[in-house]
């Protein structure tokens, strides 16, 4: 426990407060103090932990990947190679099980937000003091190194498949396709006049399923690891020769939510661009 | 005093509330997938992928919900 001076309740605050760059009160661009500042800045701040934490995961799946790629040989594979083929296999047969439409863009897609996820994730098993201890002695206070606690990041990812879909919606059912679905059912009727009274309703409902998809989407990601942070947190709390009774078998439970979520982020972006690409009959 | 007491009973809730429907939800899948395997061995490996997927969405309501109780015992109260 790297407490000191601090209360539980400073320590677990510390913890969970983003380094934030942005406009403060007087107009100034800096980064913020205490977490009160960050607060203030509203909507004018960037939390550069986060990005700089999942670009720098990114890339690193991306050097990783295309590094083997190119070197990969048809004959016995080495190590590494063979692990990312068991990757590449797992989500090529998992998007072909549930994506039942052609766009090249899918699979592709499937495997960066799978991989990207699980690496941002892993970060999560980092033990919570060693890397904010190590930017503290650099002079940088607040850093949270797993960027899927922060809801900004697993929204905006959400919220760009949200995009993609309506974007792949309205490409292969058309405007009035896209329109239709969203207010012709559930509820129909083959008398007209019925049939727009019930336009409203149909709106209604079918808007908010719609909406609701993109926000339990990022905040499934967010809740799990933001619960998993927490609660490694509050085991840092504990004596230091007691720590391990608890955060060992935590840590080891806790490699099955990051793969899970990583792995249902995946499976629900597939599904709802395979719902995008629905033609169907209604 | 009086909110910090209130505070306490709603992360109790929270918890308790939350792993409540957690464990009906998964018992029930779980029990559902053992009668399906039970008849048809050979889906075992379709079944258990469907069933993982189920259980992440079930398991991610407590989850949440025990996070946010830590946080509203701990930090804030």
């Amino acid at each position: 426990m790297a407490a000191g001076a601090q209360t539980g309740s400073e320590y677990i605050k510390h913890h969970l407060t983003n380094l934030t760059f942005g406009r403060d009160s007087d107009g100034v661009w800096r980064l913020a103090e205490t977490a009160q500042e960050a607060q203030e800045m509203g909507f004018y701040a960037i939390h550069l932990d986060s990005m700089g934490w999942s670009i720098g995961l990114g890339l690193i799946f991306i050097f990783l990947f295309s590094m083997v790629a190119r070197k990969a040989s048809a004959g016995i594979p080495s190590g590494l190679q063979n692990g990312i083929e068991i990757i590449i296999e797992f989500i090529d047969s998992n998007v072909k099980d549930t994506f039942s439409h052609k766009n090249k863009l899918i699979a592709p897609m499937a495997l960066t937000a799978f991989v990207w996820v699980l690496l941002m994730n892993l970060m999560d098993l980092v033990p919570v003091d060693w890397v904010p201890k190590l930017f503290d002695l650099g002079g940088v206070h607040y850093m949270k190194i797993v960027p899927t606690t922060d809801p900004n990041v697993t929204m905006g990812m959400s919220l760009s498949v949200f995009f993609l879909a309506l974007f792949f919606s309205i490409k292969n059912k058309g405007i009035g396709g896209f329109v239709g679905e969203l207010t012709l059912h559930p509820f129909s009727s083959k008398n007209l006049i019925v049939k727009i009274i019930l336009i409203p309703i149909n709106l209604f409902l079918e808007g908010v399923s719609l909406l609701a998809k993109p926000i339990s989407h990022g905040l499934r990601l967010f809740g799990n690891l933001y619960a998993g942070e927490m609660i490694f947190i509050l085991i840092a709390l504990l004596p230091l020769y007691a720590q391990w009774t608890l955060s060992v078998p935590w840590a080891i439970f806790h490699i099955l939510v990051i793969v899970l979520q990583a792995f249902i982020f995946m499976v629900l972006m597939v599904v709802y661009m395979n719902m995008a690409h629905e033609t169907g009959d209604h | 005093m009086e909110t910090s007491g209130l505070i306490y009973i709603a992360g109790a809730l929270m918890m308790g509330l939350g792993a409540l429907g957690a464990a009906i939800g998964i018992g029930n899948l779980g029990g559902k997938y053992m009668e399906g395997i039970a008849r048809q061995p050979e889906l075992i490996p379709m079944l258990r992928t469907q069933m993982f997927i189920v259980l992440g969405l079930v398991d991610a309501v407590p989850m949440i919900s025990v996070g946010i109780a830590f946080y509203l015992l701990f930090a804030v109260a």
